[in-house]
């Protein structure tokens, strides 16, 4: 950097303490009180907290939820950067904004969709009703929320990574013979499997800390259809205060193992993801 | 609708968009339009009496200011935080920056507690705010200072490619004129950043007005006073009114495609600014 272009020392080291003032104190605090009151009684009261049955119940539920919704948005996301990167068709732009729509719906009114689709007033509701089927308040619905909410999380990691890679590759291994799976599967995977990581990682954690459309179509029943940020709700209003922080504090670990993982992965690759990391909201 | 423009050799086009838009439809589409069926129903006068009813105007005012004012502080603070990262170096940079997303991984409902026990009357914070008869849980100031949380990555991460990648030129051209560091600011790097500044302040004001896990602890819930219009659609559907929950919803639902009109334009003004560069 030329010497025209810099700030006084003053300046620059003044700047630099208000930044990490606004940081430490709008983010590492609200992290740091999280971390401590889960461990404010003791490590018996932490383990024993996470050991109770309607905990364990509400974590199967979460793996369960991302283990259904991240491959569903994963597949979607290779479907969809295939073809909006690799071919050039009109409504392009269109379909791109489509994709990214349920990133600007409220996550209260992305459960309320759902409501009115499944639920005993909804569109299905009669005829779920009548085959006796239940989706509102069960499991299915609690997913289905879920997909919802990180349906583009894969597909807008994916499709500036493909775009930048262009199509040269895959039509040398075409013109050599091989089939369009294996051209996939040896040539454009290999090529995207960071940005691939880097979306499914967004993804998830998404998918396992969703509070606001999981909780309109939940039901909030113990045991049965509460996932994790359902059951700390539950226990934060109950004023099980350690409890509830505690089982917020595996949550955290998560979002700091996302953030990790996410940075390594830029580290490593970082001109690889630099145009996706880009459109990054 | 979706015809290709020019040959190509790739296989798998039309399996790849057909399931695209299929998938696209039935998770996305179906469900969203919905929303707008049901209200087609409502007629006018129903439609009418929910969203101008003081209770909802209260939740749309609460809910459209906060996000206003905490994107507002942001814009600002957010600025600097992409400055700093962009320009100087200094000892634990790398760390500071991924910090920055932790908004973005970390759940809704653990920041939501987490805030509401920091701020609360004996709170980390709140005792010393409290001690100052600043009221800053439970309040319209407690639920800004949830979403300047939620706001903040939006803003930095916009921002900071953007300053990077910024023409080292046009400052060294601006500076061998004679312009200072301030006016250098103020004339050229702050007119080129302009519309990113937009785009991220949009991209915060969008999320932090549906809002709901962090703010919802830290809220209060007085209707009329601390309920913010998320929460009024979750009353509504908890009382079984499905119309009036979907009357509040399809207002803020247009408000959002509004700004996320705006944001694409600006990103395709910038796109083009850059190019022309």
């Amino acid at each position: 950097m030329s010497q025209v272009r810099r700030e006084t020392t003053l300046v620059k080291w003044s700047l630099i303490s208000v930044a990490l003032i606004y940081i430490g104190l709008f983010l590492l605090l609200p992290l740091a009180i999280v971390l401590t009151t889960g461990l404010s009684k003791g490590l018996g009261v932490y383990f024993s907290s996470l050991s109770e049955a309607n905990t364990l119940a509400a974590i199967r539920l979460t793996l369960l939820t991302a283990a259904i919704a991240v491959p569903l948005n994963l597949v979607f996301g290779i479907a969809a950067s295939w073809a909006i990167a690799k071919f050039d068709f009109h409504g392009k732009n269109f379909l791109l904004t489509l994709i990214d729509l349920p990133l600007s719906v409220s996550p209260i009114i992305s459960g309320l969709i759902y409501v009115l689709m499944f639920g005993a007033q909804g569109v299905l509701g009669p005829w779920l009703m009548e085959h006796n089927i239940k989706v509102i308040f069960t499991p299915i619905a609690i997913i289905l929320a879920t997909i919802f909410v990180t349906f583009p999380m894969v597909a807008r990691e994916l499709i500036p990574l493909m775009k930048t890679q262009g199509n040269e590759e895959e039509e040398a291994a075409l013109t050599l013979g091989a089939s369009g799976f294996k051209t996939f599967w040896y040539v454009t995977l290999p090529n995207i499997k960071w940005g691939l990581l880097y979306g499914v990682i967004l993804c998830n954690a998404r998918a396992m800390g969703e509070f606001g459309a999981v909780s309109v179509v939940s039901g909030h029943i113990r045991g049965l259809t509460n996932t994790l940020p359902l059951h700390i709700e539950i226990l934060y209003n109950e004023y099980q205060f350690t409890a509830a922080f505690a089982v917020a504090s595996l949550l955290a670990f998560l979002a700091l193992i996302t953030l990790v993982v996410k940075s390594l992965i830029e580290l490593k690759f970082h001109e690889e993801l630099k145009s996706s990391r880009r459109s990054m909201h | 609708m979706f015809l290709l423009k020019t040959r190509n050799s790739l296989p798998g086009f039309n399996l790849a968009l057909g399931y695209t838009v299929f998938y696209l439809s039935l998770i996305v589409l179906i469900p969203l339009s919905l929303l707008f069926f049901k209200t087609s129903t409502m007629g006018w006068a129903a439609f009418s009496e929910v969203i101008f009813s003081h209770r909802t105007m209260a939740a749309y005012r609460l809910s459209f200011g906060t996000a206003f004012v905490a994107s507002c502080i942001n814009v600002v603070f957010g600025f600097l935080i992409a400055w700093v990262l962009a320009r100087y170096k200094f000892p634990g940079k790398r760390l500071v920056d991924a910090f920055i997303d932790l908004p973005f991984a970390l759940p809704t409902a653990v920041a939501g507690i987490a805030l509401t026990a920091l701020y609360s009357s004996n709170g980390w914070v709140g005792q010393y705010l409290y001690k100052m008869g600043i009221q800053s849980a439970y309040s319209t100031l407690g639920i800004t200072l949830a979403l300047i949380f939620i706001g903040l990555p939006f803003i930095v991460r916009t921002i900071e490619p953007i300053l990077q990648d910024l023409d080292p030129e046009l400052e060294e051209a601006a500076a061998s004129l004679g312009a200072g560091r301030w006016l250098t600011f103020t004339k050229v790097i702050f007119p080129v950043i302009l519309p990113s500044l937009l785009t991220g302040f949009s991209l915060a004001f969008a999320r932090c007005i549906g809002e709901y896990g962090s703010v919802v602890f830290i809220a209060g819930n007085m209707p009329g006073k601390t309920e913010i219009a998320p929460l009024l659609i979750i009353t509504k559907l908890e009382q079984y009114d499905y119309t009036g929950a979907t009357a509040i919803a399809v207002v803020m639902l247009l408000v959002s495609f509004l700004l996320l009109a705006f944001t694409n334009f600006l990103q395709w003004y910038t796109a083009k600014r850059i190019g022309m560069n």
